[in-house]
């Protein structure tokens, strides 16, 4: 290992920009003769729409343009889509929407555009949308997804506002498994609707070219690539090589920045009708209500148990809230990311799960950190808890009792498990946890009035996304590879222009830590380029915790081609046989001789081309390379939670956290720590304080920080993280992923903690001190009456 | 959201001269906090325009209000929506009656209203304050109107 190379936690090198405010985000970028887009919003979550009256607002001071669907329409820009397609059970597809960037017709949730006003500041802009009437007729509406079949029907498209009834699995074999079962532990759960409230608000600047008729828009996505292709090709902006996009600096993405959204699509259409650039930036309070939002999923969930605590069956019928349009990828969201991953660690032989998708007048969902499989994790880490409890059983030993135990595994939900010690992460996370002291821990807390629990989560994901074919068969509108370019600069410098996407990563550093392995140069030699169309070919962008697993893998066969070229070069320079030329730590020798170059020498030669046949070896140092996964990777572990609370108050403190994964080979420690640390943050956000409230009639209450808590460090007790080790054997350097690892376990492994303490199932997440308070009262109350 | 709020009043007047008042557009107009305009449509029936401010949100509300339930001198449902444009809007109504207490008269309240968009969002703890601020402003004014 070099100083700087693969294993070494080395300081992230984007750090000293972002810490000294000297990093580059879209709100950042001013182009000449700049304007300001501000738009306009339903305040009401389901209305027809019958006028909107522009007039006073367009001629107020300032105002270029104030647009509306009709404007939209008229100018025939396409609709916004989702790129995975869904067939419901009986063959039928996904109910898609028509979803017009700006509403024409009608509105479907609060905060659904309806207008935009362009002028030569942000103040004026604002001052004119106050003047904008908008006639709506306001319908009944609904924000509860169980409620939803029943509900006002929302889309012309989707009768009882259904968009697809899905199902993964065997029912026959279940059901029979199911009754032919010793016990079996029912369960119903709600995993609360979230919102992503990354740091830095989403923004859209868009300019024209009139002399080349093109477009250039930065914006804050994880996937430029996929924005250019879908404004493109469905929205119909413009054609591709017309169209560029920048993704510079973005300050947090959490699956909320891989959607195209209408601000974007607005911004580049107006800035093509009034002929100058259009900058937008969200604020904190228009985020709330412009941001997909995450989860809301209700869960009924039934395992079956054998005689000997073996789990023979999981059923599972979930209902998902999509909100009031499908977003990009929200349809794979509840299926193929979530159904998929139902049989966690566990040998399950027989899995079933209907999913109903609906259409609800709220704020659209789709992937958020973990998308899909913080949601299967905790309906199973849920259930074993329970049946654990239920069976009379040590909740780590029912765990180790259906452990899957070789590999690979083809579970009864599509994925093949390729590797893992789930026992070994169980037991280190045991040791690390001191859980032979919690009973003791225990007693202390009771003398102190308060009530301990301890809750495990032992966690899977599906990560390294994705392998083009399978999910192709799944039905996603795109291959999901990756691809690298490494361009060897004359003097030995690297750049690595890659696909994926840096939105707090570090990829500008692991990804040079690669590059520094390989090459042996320092990771100061080496520059990562991303985030521009028109530099990078393609990319699919980074979320899934695939930038290591697909990105770099990509990195690894451009380098491989580029080693491989110079080695030619090499044997040409010193007069070997290509075949003795080796390369290790940076230098090229001739097998058994004390000849040789640096790496940095050879890409020299290399440019100049003096001493190899051009003709034959082409000048110049630079190979580009697309990876596509054999298989998804499979990050798991064991997350174990302790929790405190006091029997007066409710109030209730995560006291310890123990998390031990395994992601396969590290790149660097130090950012998987902080990759889990923030998981696990995420996570705890989730399943303790982070509630978002609609009202019945669809307004969003809590749409501030005044309502909606966000986790901050108090909240979190000095984190115990360690690591085992299973390569993944499907990618070139073992790599399994960590971006979504601890927002995958976290939620289970706290509301296991909670249950455990309170001795009742009967709480739901957010998990509150005041839901806490309320869970004891009625215990209080039930056990007065029962008394 | 919904809001809810009850309350009374001892005005120094007789009770027909506090229903005069409270059927009289100048008066109204006086007396609703921020009130830039009030224009009679019909005997019941009018459009206000007031300026008001909840927390962050200030917004300009353009609405009608419709009088129902005339029981004079005893009482009326006074109703309307209000468009507050980009802050949201509030609709909902107060049924207000009057009974003769201590030489003069007590007016109690029922107010339930709805309110949405940006005023939901972020008003929605300082609302009920606010209204309540509101109505104790109005019946200040309107107390010295019936006095005068």
């Amino acid at each position: 290992m070099s100083a700087t190379g693969i294993g070494a936690a080395v300081r992230r090198k984007e750090d000293q920009r972002f810490i000294t405010g000297k990093g580059h985000y879209t709100d950042d970028v001013s182009r000449p003769g700049q304007t300001f887009a501000y738009f306009v919003r339903s305040p009401h979550a389901h209305a027809k729409l019958h006028s909107i009256d522009v007039k006073a607002a367009a001629a107020m001071p300032g105002i270029l343009a104030v647009l509306t669907g009709q404007d939209l329409a008229g100018d025939k820009i396409g609709n916004l889509i989702c790129g995975w397609m869904i067939h419901s059970k009986d063959g039928s597809p996904m109910k898609m929407a028509p979803h017009p960037a700006l509403a024409a017709t009608k509105v479907c949730y609060v905060g659904d555009p309806v207008a935009v006003v362009i002028a030569e500041t942000l103040a004026q802009a604002k001052d004119a949308a106050e003047k904008i009437a908008v006639d709506y007729e306001v319908l009944s509406a609904v924000t509860d997804p169980a409620k939803a079949k029943s509900a006002a029907q929302i889309h012309d498209v989707a009768p009882k506002n259904t968009i697809y009834e899905w199902h993964l699995g065997d029912s026959k074999a279940t059901d029979a498994a199911l009754a032919a079962a010793k016990h079996i532990t029912r369960i119903d759960l709600t995993n609360n609707r979230l919102v992503p409230n990354a740091m830095e608000p989403r923004a859209a600047l868009a300019e024209y070219d009139s002399g080349t008729d093109s477009l250039t828009l930065w914006n804050t996505s994880q996937n430029p690539h996929v924005a250019r292709l879908v404004i493109s090709a469905f929205v119909g902006m413009a054609p591709e090589h017309k169209l560029r996009v920048i993704a510079p600096d973005v300050g947090g993405g959490f699956g909320s920045k891989i959607f195209i959204y209408p601000e974007e699509v607005v911004c580049l259409w107006a800035a093509r009708r009034v002929g100058r650039p259009v900058k937008w930036t969200s604020d904190r309070s228009e985020a709330f209500l412009a941001d997909a939002h995450g989860r809301d999923h209700v869960t009924h969930a039934e395992m079956a148990f054998d005689g000997d605590g073996k789990i023979t069956a999981l059923k599972v019928k979930t209902i998902a809230n999509l909100g009031g349009y499908m977003s990009t990828f929200s349809s794979s969201v509840p299926t193929y990311l979530y159904a998929t991953l139902l049989s966690g660690q566990y040998a399950i032989p027989n899995i079933y799960c209907e999913v109903d998708a609906v259409y609800t007048n709220t704020v659209p969902v789709d992937a958020y950190r973990g998308a899909g499989r913080p949601e299967a994790t905790f309906v199973v880490e849920r259930l074993v808890e329970v049946g654990a409890r239920e069976l009379g059983l040590d909740p780590a030993e029912l765990r180790k009792r259906n452990f899957i135990k070789s590999f690979p595994h083809q579970t009864p939900v599509i994925m093949a498990y390729d590797a893992g010690d789930y026992l070994a992460s169980l037991k280190k996370a045991m040791e690390l946890a001191d859980v032979k002291g919690f009973g003791r821990r225990k007693r202390d807390a009771a003398r102190h009035g308060k009530l301990r629990g301890l809750g495990y989560s032992t966690y899977i994901e599906a990560c390294g996304i994705a392998p083009s074919q399978a999910v192709g068969s799944l039905g996603a509108g795109v291959g999901l590879w990756e691809s690298a370019e490494v361009r060897v600069n004359p003097t030995g410098s690297v750049e690595v222009l890659t696909g994926c996407h840096q939105h707090g990563q570090g990829h500008e550093t692991t990804f040079a830590q690669l590059v520094s392995e390989r090459l042996g140069i320092s990771i100061d030699q080496v520059s990562i380029v991303h985030g521009d169309t028109d530099k990078v070919q393609f990319g699919m962008g980074t979320y899934g915790s695939r930038s290591g697993a697909v990105g770099m893998s990509a990195i690894v066969k451009a380098l491989d081609k580029v080693e491989a070229k110079a080695k030619k070069i090499a044997a040409h320079v010193m007069e070997a046989a290509e075949g003795d030329i080796e390369f290790r730590d940076g230098k090229f020798t001739v097998a058994g001789t004390d000849k040789s170059m640096a790496f940095g020498e050879v890409a020299l030669a290399a440019y100049v081309g003096h001493k190899f046949p051009t003709q034959e070896i082409e000048p110049g140092l630079k190979e580009g390379a697309f990876y596509d996964p054999t298989n998804f990777t499979f990050p798991a572990g064991c997350h174990i939670c302790e929790i405190e609370i006091d029997q007066e108050t409710g109030e209730t403190e995560v006291v310890s956290w123990t998390a031990v994964d395994d992601f396969g080979t590290l790149i660097n420690p130090m950012i998987v720590e902080g990759q889990v640390h923030g998981g696990i943050a995420q996570g705890v956000g989730q399943a303790m304080i982070e509630q978002t409230v609609y009202d019945k009639d669809g307004q969003l209450l809590s749409g501030s920080y005044m309502d909606y808590a966000m986790p901050r460090a108090h909240n979190f007790p000095a984190f115990k993280v360690d690591t085992t080790e299973t390569k993944c054997p499907s990618n070139p350097l073992g790599i399994k992923g960590c971006g979504e690892a601890g927002a995958i376990a976290a939620p289970a492994a706290v509301m296991n903690a909670i249950t455990d303490a309170l001795g009742t199932e009967k709480i739901e997440m957010p998990a509150t001190s005041m839901a806490v308070w309320r869970a004891l009262q009625t215990m209080n109350r039930n056990q007065v009456a029962a008394e | 959201m919904a809001m809810t709020m009850t309350g009374e009043v001892q005005l120094p007047a007789s009770r027909d001269t506090v229903w005069a008042k409270l059927n009289d557009p100048a008066t109204l107009k006086a007396c609703i906090p921020g009130c830039e305009d009030l224009n009679m449509l019909s005997d019941h029936e009018f459009e206000a325009v007031a300026v008001n401010k909840i927390g962050p949100v200030k917004a300009k509300f353009k609405g009608r209000v419709t009088l129902s339930d005339l029981d004079p001198p005893n009482g009326y449902k006074i109703s309307g929506q209000g468009d507050g444009g980009v802050a949201g809007f509030a609709k909902g109504g107060a049924v207000v009656s009057l009974t003769d207490k201590d030489g003069g008269t007590l007016l109690t309240y029922n107010v339930e209203a709805q309110i949405g968009g940006k005023l939901a969002q972020l008003g929605q703890r300082l609302i009920n304050g606010a209204a309540k601020k509101m109505a104790d402003q109005f019946f200040e004014n309107f107390a010295a109107a019936v006095k005068g």
